[in-house]
């Protein structure tokens, strides 16, 4: 072959990278960790050791799925270069479906407390929620109509029908076994469950390192340095492990245990039993939505459409990429996000209000943007904007500890969302 | 337009396209053979770039057939003319700049595991192999394509079009934003393409480029075909009269748009 001559030096064959560039570490994933590290110590120091519990730290968790799981969702919507302002609506209404469904549709035909009630409440979030984002999916992708108006029309439509479905009325109490979806008691594993979970998510990340460095020597490709395969695996399988323990360490509290001891024949002896909540249903299922997100973006051919439609959607077009088609599943991947999310709210608060989801939208959007996903598209991490949601709620929980007053809350969270925003900015500036 | 007796790779057959009672392709037939370089000239606005969308795929065309190899080929999304064999080489490049050097050359024909997920490790090693050959010192593979210079960016789209064993391919404007020393990588890659029996569009507005690449022009001005000609046939000044003027030299073939 014939190869063109190439008139430029070649660059030295040993790139001279820093510790960062080692590990292949996110710079800016870093950066939120320790924004987050000083909002949890500052709230710790300010409230006198009461946020860095395992009690709140138990709470924060259950607090933040909701959003988080949504904020994956929206993560591929601006990535797109969309956005989607119908989510809380979404969530509200789907609520208000499974809780009608719940209290008055499933127990005409199984009875109340039903073991099939649950799941088919379920099934139904994920069939409301992703067929209405499938529907605005088409609207935008195949109408043309932009997506700021479609979901803005949608944020109406869905909230006003979250009314019709009972002309506003509150439905409750849900199912006690589709309860374990808001976590609370019916939603913690357990100690012994949740140490099966952090060793089995060990057992795969060390797997999943290995793999993927033996797959890059068997190409002859260059692989992180040994030592700095090892470090990672390390503090991965440290923060699980530790999670696992500050969930483990949270107890139940003292009235709950007792019924729970005596449902199971457990004598109850003088000083109380110490029964660990565990991890809370609802934050597995952000975590498992968010390494399914994860691995969909980063993995699955759908993901790099979705990024090459954000990075350029004439390119995209040209590549021979049914754009419509993948834009449209983005949203029905939206839609189905906020139905996972409706079953996590509504069991949480153990009823179905219209107003259900109210300002998630935003809440979801800022924690995407929080996360580092750029509103001009093509550039975001699932994981990014699950820790964005984290540290959005921190902020609210910690000012909640605090005392602070809701409307000083909202501005203390506004105010950040912009310096957050404006901080990435200078940073993708520098770096450029 | 009958200079010999092979069958052309690629015809297209009064081809017109209108944007808005604007007619930006009107009745424009060219031809492209084996081993064949055909320079498309003409004015920014003659209507070049649109007509070479239409054989893409990018564009449906208002009236007109193309054929490959004697065969009625119906083109109406990009997919269909690449799986004719036709790859494209855009002025804008059509890269996602998010997006690393093989994600973009395997944009939408990506290699898959038997689990159905990206084949990223493959398609880093062909990527390598190919850009070995393009440009044997780009080392930037993990990199975003927005961090490349702008010869390297054109590595990308070029091992993009020719990776997929092209039988046509469409430069459009290939050197535009090249330095001296990487136009001529381009233009000795063209002459090596066109050594393997690849049929080559070159379109650029600078007649000096293509004179030394094609062995034959069509000119074009204001969507209308002005003329074709074998390059031995014209001077440089005919053709740019042809590209200025619309005036047919008396060794070109006259198009419907000669004046």
């Amino acid at each position: 072959m014939n190869a063109p001559v190439a008139t430029t030096a070649p660059p030295p064959s040993s790139t001279s990278g820093s510790l960062l560039s080692k590990l292949e570490i996110d710079v800016r994933m870093l950066g939120m960790l320790a924004a987050l590290a000083v909002i949890w110590v500052g709230f710790d120091l300010l409230s006198g050791g009461v946020f860095l519990t395992p009690r709140n730290l138990w709470n924060l968790s259950v607090q933040t799925a909701s959003v988080a799981i949504m904020a994956t969702g929206m993560v591929l919507v601006i990535v797109t270069r969309n956005i989607d302002l119908s989510v809380g609506a979404i969530l509200g209404v789907t609520g208000m479906v499974i809780g009608v469904a719940q209290v008055q549709w499933l127990p005409a035909y199984l009875g109340l407390e039903h073991w099939l009630t649950a799941p088919l409440a379920v099934l139904l979030a994920l069939v409301v929620g992703g067929s209405i984002g499938l529907f605005q999916g088409w609207l935008i992708a195949y109408l043309g109509i932009p997506s700021f108006i479609v979901t803005l029309g949608g944020l109406l439509v869905w909230r006003g029908a979250a009314w019709w479905v009972t002309t506003g009325q509150t439905v409750a109490p849900m199912d006690t076994r589709f309860k374990a979806f808001g976590g609370g008691v019916e939603g913690a594993l357990g100690a012994t469950a949740t140490w099966i979970i952090a060793a089995v998510a060990c057992g795969l990340i060390i797997v999943g390192l290995g793999l993927s460095r033996r797959r890059r020597l068997s190409f002859g490709f260059p692989v992180r340095p040994g030592w700095a395969d090892a470090v990672i695996a390390l503090v991965a399988c440290g923060t699980v492990l530790a999670a696992a323990t500050i969930a483990n360490s949270y107890p139940m509290p003292m009235g709950t245990a007792r019924a729970w001891a005596e449902a199971r024949g457990i004598a109850w002896p003088e000083g109380g039993l110490f029964i660990p909540q565990g991890v809370a249903l609802p934050v597995l299922i952000a975590v498992i939505v968010g390494l399914v997100m994860t691995f969909i973006a980063t993995r699955r051919r759908f993901g790099r459409y979705v990024f090459a439609i954000g990075g350029n959607p004439e390119a995209a077009e040209l590549s021979g990429i049914n754009t419509r088609w993948t834009l449209m599943k983005v949203f029905g991947f939206m839609g189905l996000l906020c139905g996972i999310s409706a079953c996590i709210s509504t069991a949480r608060l153990n009823a179905a209000t219209n107003a259900a989801g109210t300002l998630d939208e935003l809440y979801v959007i800022a924690s995407a943007v929080i996360g580092g996903t750029s509103l001009a598209g093509g550039i975001g991490t699932i994981a990014g904007a699950m820790l964005g949601a984290l540290v959005m709620q921190s902020l609210q929980s910690g000012m909640v500890l605090l005392g602070v007053d809701t409307p000083l809350q909202n501005i203390v969270v506004g105010a950040v969302l912009v310096l957050a925003v404006w901080v990435d900015g200078v940073y993708r500036r520098r770096i450029k | 337009m009958q200079t010999n007796g092979t069958t052309p790779l690629v015809e297209m057959r009064n081809i017109s396209i209108a944007f808005g009672g604007i007619k930006a392709v009107d009745d424009v037939s060219i031809d492209l053979r084996p081993g064949e370089v055909v320079g498309l000239l003409g004015h920014n606005g003659a209507g070049k770039s649109t007509l070479i969308k239409i054989l893409s795929g990018a564009y449906r065309p208002d009236t007109g057939e193309i054929y490959v190899n004697g065969q009625h080929a119906d083109i109406s999304t990009p997919r269909d003319a690449k799986r004719f064999g036709i790859e494209t080489i855009y002025q804008t490049l059509a890269l996602a700049d998010n997006i690393d050097a093989a994600g973009n050359i395997f944009l939408g024909r990506e290699v898959l595991t038997p689990y159905g997920t990206l084949d990223d490790a493959t398609m880093e090693a062909e990527t390598r192999k190919v850009m070995a050959r393009l440009n044997p010192h780009f080392r930037r593979f993990k990199e975003p394509v927005k961090a490349l210079s702008g010869g390297q960016r054109q590595s990308v789209a070029i091992a993009r079009a020719i990776y997929f064993n092209a039988r046509v391919l469409i430069m459009d404007e290939p050197t535009a934003a090249l330095g001296p020393a990487e136009t001529q990588q381009v233009a000795d890659l063209v002459l090596q393409l066109k050594k393997e029996g690849i049929g080559i569009f070159l379109i650029s507005h600078d007649i000096h480029d293509v004179f030394g690449l094609a062995d034959r022009v069509s000119v074009m001005k204001n969507g209308k075909l002005v003329g074709s000609a074998n390059v031995q046939d014209v001077t440089q000044d005919e053709v740019l009269g042809m590209i200025i003027l619309g005036k047919c030299p008396p060794g070109a073939t006259p198009g419907p748009g000669a004046s």
